[in-house]
């Protein structure tokens, strides 16, 4: 097979690839070109629909195309945050592969001056209980992230978890890092100054990671993947916690011109990233690279993925003060190249010159191709086994459903990561429907991370509005207001009809619903190719936000607080329906149906009556109604809050109102002349107390069963 | 009162035990390279990993630099408190009797926890009552208390045993649910939960300060 093929590059590629260079590329320019103009790198099948999506918003910064998106929170400081995907490493090698892509976003965050935190995660998996796979990807994922994030001390607060059978060939690992600075001290990645030093710092280089992002990130999975090993990269986080703590004091210290991270494509994709923002040249001699091996090539040195290292700009009379910095946090570092003028990368080996590139073309001509969408004309996905018992009555359902793996505890995962480091937790996992961290200035943050894959299968759509929905309502919850948006995009292969399809109508839904909300998004990563031999994944959104809130004394809570207060129903537009529901999975049911609509003007009002509801101090509780429905939301309430309730509907409860699905409904409790400011929004539905949650005429479940379904049950599948 | 906040690359919670520190007093941060305690009262071993701990954990820290004058310090009578990782470190320096080994689950496990006041009259426990509950966060890979049986029956027979996790709280499994010893003299206290991070009501707990600020 020709060279570029192997490298993942088409012939039309290839031959824009000579055109640009005006000759055929040597080894060290094709393997340049091959990764950046990559999917991972060059977002060759996703960047005309990322330009759909809204990036302007009140409290914006920072927007796509550096390091990590930010928004404004307050008291000068800003929130710098991004999601990304480790999908395939994660799939090939899950312990490295989800420890890495947490160390990759935490270097995203800290690339633009911020201090990491706080760490979420969204992943998924096959079915735990049918698959050992499954449970070893999710075991090993889970210590991966938590060994990365607790090593280096950034708190790890929330994320989710979900098992659904398109994911056992392909799991997804989604990590998303928050992180904190002063305004006027970000740092961006433009390299300028011709003449300034290009300084590599951090570990050495090794042969580890070569070709991560063409090769694997950019392909479907198959039957080789076991090959595919050494293209996964080995985490260090001792190494980053140094590497974080030396890029802060040098940041701190003013001696950088510029700072970038070394992720995807390493060497190559940092320093042309870096030239091409700068509109400047780079030269770069990858003998003077630090190297864990002596005998690697150059193209190896300019591709290598080795983890824990960054890139930055030092004006030359700075450099012994960068060298010094770093040597009293034991970091290595090398000056090995320097800004020109012009706008080529040029890479040298030892002086000699063994790589000249243009960088417009390396980073901005990447080809762009326009996707082909069109629906299936079958469905695309089997309807998942049915699991759930025939005869059960509406107490047995729930239970069912809260000892299922996607609405079980996950106080199992949670438990392995360190949710405290920093001093700014208020609200822990399972606490309340997002995390809270508080500031320095008295005010706080919210941070969620949600995407709900089947509901998009079944229509990508208003699947995609779900997915921004849900995060908004989470988030209203704590009472905090949504300030910006990352979302990472992972589909099948977009080359396919019906997947540019999925990806088209879910990025149309993920842009309506920002817009409809007044939320930016601040940037994100897209991961395609995510197929095996079974199919591909669901189509899954994942989108990620931060708020603000004014009170971290008042973050909402989402378990019922006091005996005797009044329970309501809090709803706009609300018509649950079974179609791509949990109840639905779990009887086997097509992945198929219509899911309800969603008024988006009238849900952005309804979330801020929630939030106001909580910042007031009104409501004591506070909880959005998803995933199983409203009887498993008064559940988890009963749950989290360790007390009964007593539930009268006034009326016959049918299936759809207790396990139906569909965006716009919260419960929530409080005093009951408190809830009278909701007028017709809310319906009082009970009260807080007792042992049990009791549904009049309809169920009866003691807290103690309740509690051993939910807790037990995740836990119960891996064993 | 000021307290010294030793920082080894890789510390993780010495900022919280700064923090916490302030909350009763001044605090400052000791570089693992330095050998001067700037003349603080009491000296505070932090939590979260040493040198990335790639062999026994706090196995290389008690080599730094700036161990060698918290040991002298301890000998002297200095007051020395240890978390979780600063109280392996602690073990190692055999300033404190045991070491501690891999949770029972060896997995990490972040959680709050009950722990009971054995010893009330040392200085890091004099504002406690013997008895007392505290909930105080703990999180951690390596933190099974284990020493030998003769080890233990005299640490019990000494009063060394400072705090024990409540009944069905002992999640790593240590030996006699010891959560925190000290030394003979009482000045020196190594426990694996993080008090520091028990310091304020909106993160969940202010039962920490009662052992940070009783030194204070």
């Amino acid at each position: 097979m020709a060279r570029h093929r192997e490298l993942g590059l088409t012939d039309h590629e290839y031959e824009l690839i000579v055109e640009k260079l005006e000759r055929e590329p040597n080894e060290v320019e094709l393997a340049v070109f091959s990764l950046m103009w990559s999917e991972h790198c060059g977002y060759k099948h996703s960047r005309k629909l990322l330009k759909t999506l809204p990036t302007e918003g009140p409290k914006l910064v920072m927007g796509p195309g550096e390091n990590a998106g930010a928004v404004s929170v307050g008291g000068g400081m800003v929130a710098a945050f991004k999601v990304e995907s480790h999908n395939h490493p994660s799939a090939v090698e899950p312990f490295q592969g989800a420890a890495t892509g947490v160390g990759g976003i935490l270097r995203d965050v800290f690339a633009i001056g911020a201090r990491p935190i706080a760490i979420l995660d969204s992943l998924r998996f096959g079915e735990v209980a049918d698959s050992a796979r499954s449970r070893y990807l999710l075991e090993h994922a889970v210590a991966g992230i938590g060994h990365y994030g607790n090593s280096i001390g950034v708190a790890t607060v929330g994320g989710e978890l979900y098992f659904e059978g398109p994911y056992e060939q392909n799991c997804l690992v989604n990590a998303m890092c928050v992180g904190l600075i002063e305004e006027r001290k970000l740092i961006r990645s433009a390299a300028a100054g011709v003449g300034n030093v290009i300084v590599l710092f951090g570990a050495r280089t090794g042969r580890d990671g070569i070709g991560g992002a063409s090769v694997l990130a950019s392909a479907e999975l198959g039957d080789a993947d076991a090959d595919k090993r050494p293209t996964v990269q080995i985490g260090d986080p001792f190494e980053e916690k140094k590497l974080l703590e030396c890029s802060l004091a040098l940041l701190d210290e003013g001696l950088l011109v510029a700072l970038q991270d070394l992720g995807a494509a390493g060497l190559t994709s940092s320093s042309a990233e870096m030239a091409a923002k700068g509109e400047v040249g780079i030269d770069l001699d990858v003998r003077r690279v630090p190297l864990r091996e002596a005998d690697m090539e150059p193209f190896e040195i300019m591709i290598s993925e080795s983890q824990e290292r960054m890139l930055c700009v030092v004006e030359p009379e700075r450099l012994t003060e960068v060298l010094a910095v770093c040597d009293k946090w034991e970091v290595n570092a090398t000056a090995i190249g320097q800004v020109t003028d012009g706008d080529r990368l040029r890479v040298f080996d030892d002086g000699e010159l063994v790589g000249d590139l243009p960088v417009i073309a390396l980073v901005d001509e990447c080809p762009a191709y326009d996707l082909a969408p069109a629906p299936p004309a079958v469905p695309i996905y089997p309807a998942p086994r049915r699991t759930l018992p025939d005869g059960l009555d509406a107490g047995g359902t729930l239970l069912s459903l809260l000892a299922s793996a996607n609405l079980a505890s996950r106080r199992w995962a949670f438990e392995q990561y360190d949710c405290i480091v920093g001093s700014r937790t208020v609200r822990r996992p399972e606490a309340a429907d997002a995390a809270v961290l508080m500031l320095e200035h008295g005010g706080a943050i919210a941070v969620s991370i949600d995407g709900n894959g089947r509901r998009v299968a079944v229509d990508p759509y208003r699947g995609g509005v779900e997915a921004v929905l849900e995060c908004s309502a989470n988030l209203a919850c704590t009472g905090a207001e949504p300030l910006g948006l990352t979302n990472c995009l992972n589909f099948g292969n977009p080359e396919k009809p019906h997947i540019a399809w999925q990806l088209t109508r879910a990025v149309a839904g993920l842009g309506d619903a920002c817009r409809a909300l007044g939320v930016p998004v601040v940037g994100g990563n897209v991961s395609l190719y995510n197929e095996g031999g079974g199919g591909p994944i669901y189509p899954t959104p994942v989108v990620g936000m931060v708020g603000e809130l004014p009170d971290p004394a008042r973050a909402g809570r989402l378990g019922f607080a006091a005996e005797g207060d009044t329970i309501a129903l809090i709803a706009a537009g609300w018509a649950p329906a079974a179609a791509g529901s949990e109840l639905a999975k779990l009887r086997g049911e097509a992945v198929a149906g219509e899911l309800p609509p969603a008024d988006l003007g009238s849900l952005r009002a309804l979330h801020a009556a929630v939030r106001r509801g909580v910042r007031d101090g009104v409501l004591r509780s506070a909880h959005d109604i998803a995933e199983g429905g409203l009887a498993v939301a008064l559940a988890e309430c009963c749950l989290a809050g360790g007390i009964g309730a007593r539930i009268d509907f006034g009326a016959p409860a049918d299936e759809a109102l207790l396990f139906g699905e569909g965006p716009g409904a919260f419960v929530v409790s409080g005093p009951a002349e408190a809830l009278a400011r909701f007028g017709a929004a809310a319906r009082i539905i009970g009260t807080v107390g007792g042992g049990s949650l009791h549904v009049e005429a309809v169920l009866d479940v003691p807290l103690a069963e309740l509690s051993r379904a939910h807790a037990g049950g995740l836990a119960d599948l891996l064993h | 009162m000021r307290f010294g906040i030793v920082r080894f690359p890789g510390s993780c919670d010495e900022v919280d035990a700064q923090l916490a520190a302030e909350r009763v007093g001044e605090a400052v941060i000791l570089w693992h390279q330095d050998t001067d305690l700037q003349g603080v009262d009491a000296v505070i071993v932090p939590g979260g990993f040493s040198y990335g701990d790639y062999l026994r954990v706090g196995a290389i820290a008690r080599f730094a630099p700036i161990m060698g004058e918290v040991e002298r310090f301890a000998r002297h009578g200095g007051l020395v408190l240890g978390i979780c990782n600063g109280f392996q470190v602690l073990c190692e320096a055999g300033l404190l009797s045991g070491a501690l080994l891999p949770n029972t689950s060896l997995r990490f496990v972040c959680r709050q926890v009950e722990l009971e006041v054995v010893n009330a009259s040392i200085p890091w426990t004099r504002a406690c009552e013997k008895g007392e509950r505290l909930s105080i966060p703990a999180k951690h890979t390596t933190g099974r208390y284990w020493a030998p049986d003769p080890v233990l029956d005299e640490l019990e027979a000494n009063d060394q045993i400072v705090l024990r996790y409540a009944p069905g709280e002992n999640f790593n499994g240590s030996a006699r649910d010891i959560a925190g010893v000290c030394n003979a003299a009482g000045n020196v206290l190594g426990l694996m939960p993080h008090p520091e991070h028990a310091v304020d009501v909106l993160t969940g707990s202010v039962d920490g300060l009662k052992l940070i600020g009783a030194a204070a």
